[in-house]
Formats: structure tokens, C-alpha cells, sequence
């Protein structure tokens, strides 16, 4: 069962469990909703990450067990509730320059560099949570045919927008950055945007596919990015 | 007229900060914010401000400012830095103490040294910076290169436009017994992932003196000492990460995360800084020796809540500057004989 604990004396932890797990995370995101539902003074904001849901609070507001005890009152009953997420569809460029790592990904994993790409753009993946940059969505879960531990030597700088994996996870560079995973692709969808009303563009619950397009439609779509006239949006699908 | 100040020379690090970038953590958002909050609060108080208004907050060297608006009231706090007003006309310069208030005019300059007392100071303007808001912040995130002046430290040449044309004139004021220095007991609650450590590591935490490395920015500070030993494994799946967490990676010694921290991360966290004792975290430089001292997180909390009682009754304490109404005395000696041309040549009205 879940475990209450105090981080400091302004954070509670509600910890599910120690694994990447969908059901895990499913709860960890209707708690969250239930939480945020009931509007209660002192909660300053909630960070859902893989099998914990982090509650800042105002201590001057709100005492730990007084917290302890809202939350507590709100897990009763809490399953894993299936409600409508959005899907986002990306389109992504693989491979050649702006995928550098398709080819040794294709040799670690005994599969043709097509093949990877259309392992990867099978999946409908889920944005188990939002962190490490701003914007950065941590997605799964990958095709095992694809899980490859972090490259040995991390790359100074990767491009924004890239479109990478490592183990069972996949993700998009929202800021250039240094990085260890290794580079698919390049999708001009920008994960962090500050011009736009909303810089972030996915959420934790999310659903996210790649399309894949040639490099011209890439060049055409990410000179719309930077203009900032690229719009994408999604669908609302159930779950 | 517009109003600003100019900025003649930067500073080593100095960037526009306030309370906090609050409640986008779930987007990866750092919540960044200035690392001596108890400072940029005082200052603020003491020339009128909300306590939340955006200051700059300066590191080991201060900037030097040209006042380009009629008038402007100024204060700076951290540790016990001071800043020095050089009026328009070259007459003699004029040093003011942390946490007094001056009133400065057109073509003064403000210089603000090596900051004192602290690794951090914060300079604030009656008023404030009129900047853009980026996610309801104006604090500086200088990794993600957003909030601010650009999402970046100040540069010579850069212009800051303030929201009041001038300042009305008014007596002075200063706030004297508040210590904005470092301190060598901080105050921890433990967890929450202390059973990822032994027994004899969290006894060794509690017992050690730790020493910050010269690895000390605005996300954490990396500590010197012994060796912490965990108890299985450390490698956990990420989770969020408190204000004050500190978290121990495979080399058993320990980060304090502090305000540009990741809002996720997958270390271990030993322990958590009690919130009262985080804004002295923000003053400590490389040398600095730390012991931590755990206490419950009931006792955290009453703690928090006498530090914030004591905020509350700040602006009540502030004293007029050079005796005032309390000492007409000092004041007939220095303000009416003397005191009004010193004044004008200085640069300072009604100080």
C-alpha cells in the first residue's frame, strides 16, 4: 500500500511503489486529480512522477498531519481511473544527420535501421511524468526489442527537438542540452516554447505517436517552428 | 521621462530573482526564486515594496548602476554588504549599510562592491523592475535561458526600466537585528528516504561536519565529508524533489538541492533542510562548514512558523534614519544645518 512521508516540513510524498509501472503511475495521476478537485487551502502544487505524487504545501497553512490526514481521506477507494487523455501526434524525421544513433541502435539490437524506425513509430506511448527539463517528457513504454542501457559517452550538446530512447523509455529533447540517450530523430514539435501561452506542451497522462515524415517535410515543418506559427494539436482519446 | 537604471558595470552573477517560479514543477519548471529569500523579503520591506516584488539578487561581486530617472529608493541586504552612491557631480561618495533605505537621483551612481557576509545580496527599487512576467515569475532560470532580463545575468549596457518614474520623498528608514549571515548548525528532517541508508550512515550524517566544495550554484551545493553508505543501492526511480532535499548519489556524499533545483531526480534523499534554516543555505560559500542536527517535522513547522511571525513584525521595527523625529537633536545638527546641501551634493534627497 502507499506510504506518507514528509519531505522536510514543506512536501509530502505519496509514494506507490519503486517501479516504472502503468498502473503505478495511473493512480499517482488520479490521485493528483482527486487532490487538486478538492481545492484544499495551503496546497501549493503537486509533481506526479513515476510511483509518487509530491504535494508542496504552505507550512504556515497547513500542518503535516493535517495533511497527512486530507490526503489519507482522498486514497480511499482510488483505483486507477480510466478517463479521456489527449494524443498528441508528432511528426518525426529518422535517421541520417539528425538521427545519428539509428544505425548503432540498429546493429546493438540486430535490426534493420527501417525496422527500428517502424518499432518506434508503432507505439502509443504515455507520458508518465514531466522532468529533468523543462518540458522533457519521460514516455513508455518502449517495444523490449528497442531497450538499450544510456550511450557510454553522453553527447555535450543535443539539438532540441530530439527524438531519442534509452531502456524502456523514450523522449524528445525540449532544450539544446547535454545527453546520454540515443538520437532517433528530430521532431519540429516544440516540448518547451516560451513564446507560446502554454511553454509546455505535454502533460503527465498524455498520450504521444510519431508520424514519420521525409526530411523535406521536416525542413518545411521546422522552419514553421521557429517562426512559431507550427500548431499542433491533439486529439482527446479514451483510454 | 522614462525611468531606469542603467547598468555600468554587471557584477559576477547577477540576476533578477523574487519569491519563486510557483506551481509548474509538474512541467519540469524549476521553481528558482532568489536563494536568500529572507534578504530580498527585508529589502523589499524596507523601501515599501510587497515582500514578493522582484530584486536582483548578486553574487561575490556587485554591479554598479547609473540612475537614469528623476529619483529612485533603493536598498540592498545579504550578509552585511553596503553600496556606495557617487552623485552626478563628483562630489564625495556616500556609503550606505545593508537594509537602510536611500533615495538617489538622476545621474548618481550605485555601486555595490564584493558582497559581505554572505555568498548572496539582494538590491531592490521602491517599485520594482518593470520586466515581463514569464509563467507569472520574474525570477531567472539562467539553464533553461528565461525569466528575468532575457533569461539571463545583467551585461554592461543592459537598461532596467523601473515601474515608478520617481521616488516620493520621505524619511529614510533602516531595519537593524535581522542576521543575514551563513550558519554552521542546519536544521534537517529526515527522509524521506532514509531507509536507503545504514544505520551507521545516518548516525555518521548527523555526526560529521561537512564542508561546502567549491561545486556551490544556484541548484545545490555539493558537500565535502564522510563517506555515506547506502543500504540498497542507489539508484531509486525518479521522484519529485523537495526545497532542501538532500540527496546522496553513488559517491556517498551529499547535494543540497536548493533553487534552481530539477523538480525530479533519482538519488536517494537522506534528509530534507527544515524551510527556516534554507534561506542560510543560500548564504554559504565554498569553506563553509555545515552539521546538520535532525528535528521532527512538527518541530520543523513550529519553527517555520516563528520565523514567519517574526517576518510579519519586520515592517513594524523599521527606524528613521539619522535620528529623525526620534533624536531632533542629530537631526537639527545633520539635516537642517548641514544636512540638505550634503544631501543635494551626494545625490541623496530627503535621506
Amino acid at each position: 500500500m502507499a506510504r506518507l512521508l514528509a519531505s522536510g516540513d514543506t512536501a509530502l510524498v505519496v509514494e506507490f511503489g519503486d517501479i516504472i509501472d502503468r498502473d503505478v503511475n495511473a493512480r499517482v495521476l488520479a490521485l493528483a486529480d482527486r487532490i487538486a478537485a478538492a481545492r484544499i487551502a495551503g496546497i501549493v502544487e503537486m509533481v506526479p512522477t513515476f510511483r509518487s505524487l509530491m504535494v508542496h504545501y504552505d507550512p504556515t497553512r497547513l500542518l503535516f498531519a493535517e495533511i497527512k490526514a486530507h490526503v489519507t481521506g482522498l486514497m480511499q477507494d482510488l483505483s486507477a481511473v480510466q478517463h479521456a487523455a489527449r494524443l498528441w501526434v508528432l511528426p518525426t524525421c529518422y535517421g541520417g544527420d539528425i538521427g545519428p544513433d539509428l544505425d548503432d541502435v540498429a546493429q546493438a539490437t540486430g535490426l534493420a535501421p527501417d525496422e527500428v524506425v517502424a518499432i518506434h513509430a508503432a507505439g502509443t506511448y504515455h507520458v508518465y511524468c514531466i522532468g529533468f527539463l523543462p518540458g522533457w517528457p519521460y514516455m513508455g513504454d518502449l517495444d523490449p526489442r528497442l531497450a538499450l542501457p544510456r550511450r557510454e559517452n553522453p553527447r555535450v550538446k543535443v539539438p532540441m527537438g530530439a527524438v531519442c530512447i534509452a531502456q524502456n523509455m523514450t523522449g524528445i529533447y525540449p532544450l539544446e542540452s547535454p545527453g546520454g540517450w540515443h538520437l532517433l530523430g528530430r521532431t519540429p514539435a516544440r516540448m518547451f516554447d516560451r513564446r507560446r501561452r502554454h511553454p509546455v506542451l505535454l502533460s503527465p497522462g498524455d498520450r504521444v505517436r510519431h508520424l514519420p515524415i521525409g526530411r523535406d517535410e521536416f525542413d518545411r515543418l521546422e522552419a514553421m517552428a521557429l517562426a512559431g506559427t507550427l500548431m499542433l494539436e491533439p486529439e482527446v482519446v479514451a483510454t | 521621462m522614462s525611468a531606469a537604471l542603467k547598468v555600468v558595470q554587471p557584477g559576477l552573477s547577477t540576476t533578477v530573482q523574487d519569491l519563486g517560479r510557483i506551481g509548474h514543477q509538474r512541467f519540469g519548471i524549476p521553481v528558482s526564486g532568489a536563494a536568500d529569500p529572507t534578504a530580498l523579503r527585508a529589502a523589499n520591506i524596507v523601501v515599501g515594496n510587497p515582500e514578493t516584488t522582484a530584486g536582483l539578487e548578486i553574487a561575490l561581486t556587485g554591479p554598479t548602476f547609473e540612475v537614469a530617472a528623476d529619483s529612485a529608493r533603493v536598498a540592498v541586504a545579504g550578509g552585511d554588504s553596503d553600496m556606495q552612491v557617487i552623485p552626478a557631480d563628483g562630489g564625495e561618495p556616500r556609503r550606505v549599510p545593508a537594509l537602510e533605505s536611500v533615495r538617489v537621483t538622476r545621474g548618481a551612481q550605485i555601486r555595490i562592491g564584493a558582497v559581505s557576509g554572505s555568498a548572496v545580496a539582494c538590491f531592490v527599487v521602491e517599485g520594482g523592475f518593470d520586466l515581463p512576467l514569464f509563467m507569472r515569475s520574474h525570477s531567472t532560470y539562467v539553464r533553461g535561458g528565461f525569466g528575468g532580463l532575457e533569461g539571463r545575468a545583467l551585461r554592461a549596457g543592459d537598461t532596467l526600466a523601473l515601474k515608478q518614474a520617481s521616488a516620493p520623498e520621505r524619511g529614510e528608514v533602516r531595519l537593524a537585528g535581522l542576521d543575514l549571515k551563513p550558519q554552521r548548525t542546519i536544521r534537517v528532517v529526515p527522509g524521506p528516504q532514509d531507509d536507503y541508508f545504514t544505520p551507521e550512515a545516518l548516525a555518521t550524517f548527523l555526526a560529521a561536519t561537512y564542508s561546502v566544495t567549491r561545486e556551490a550554484d544556484r541548484m545545490g551545493l555539493r558537500l565535502d565529508g564522510p563517506v555515506l553508505a547506502h543500504a540498497k543501492g542507489y539508484n531509486i526511480v525518479s521522484d519529485g524533489i523537495a526545497p532542501g532535499a538532500i540527496q546522496v548519489p553513488g559517491n556517498g556524499l551529499p547535494i543540497v538541492l536548493l533553487a534552481d533545483r530539477q523538480s525530479t531526480g533519482g538519488y536517494p534523499k537522506i534528509a530534507t533542510v527544515a524551510s527556516v534554516d534554507l534561506p542560510a543555505l543560500g548564504r554559504v560559500s565554498p569553506g563553509h562548514e555545515i552539521r546538520f542536527e535532525a528535528v521532527t517535522v512538527e518541530v520543523a513547522q513550529a519553527l517555520r512558523r516563528e520565523h514567519e511571525a517574526r517576518m510579519a513584525g519586520l515592517a513594524a521595527g523599521l527606524e528613521p534614519v539619522r535620528g529623525g523625529a526620534l533624536d531632533p537633536a542629530r537631526l537639527m545638527g545633520e539635516n537642517l544645518i548641514s544636512g540638505v546641501v550634503d544631501a543635494r551634493a551626494t545625490g541623496l534627497v530627503g535621506a
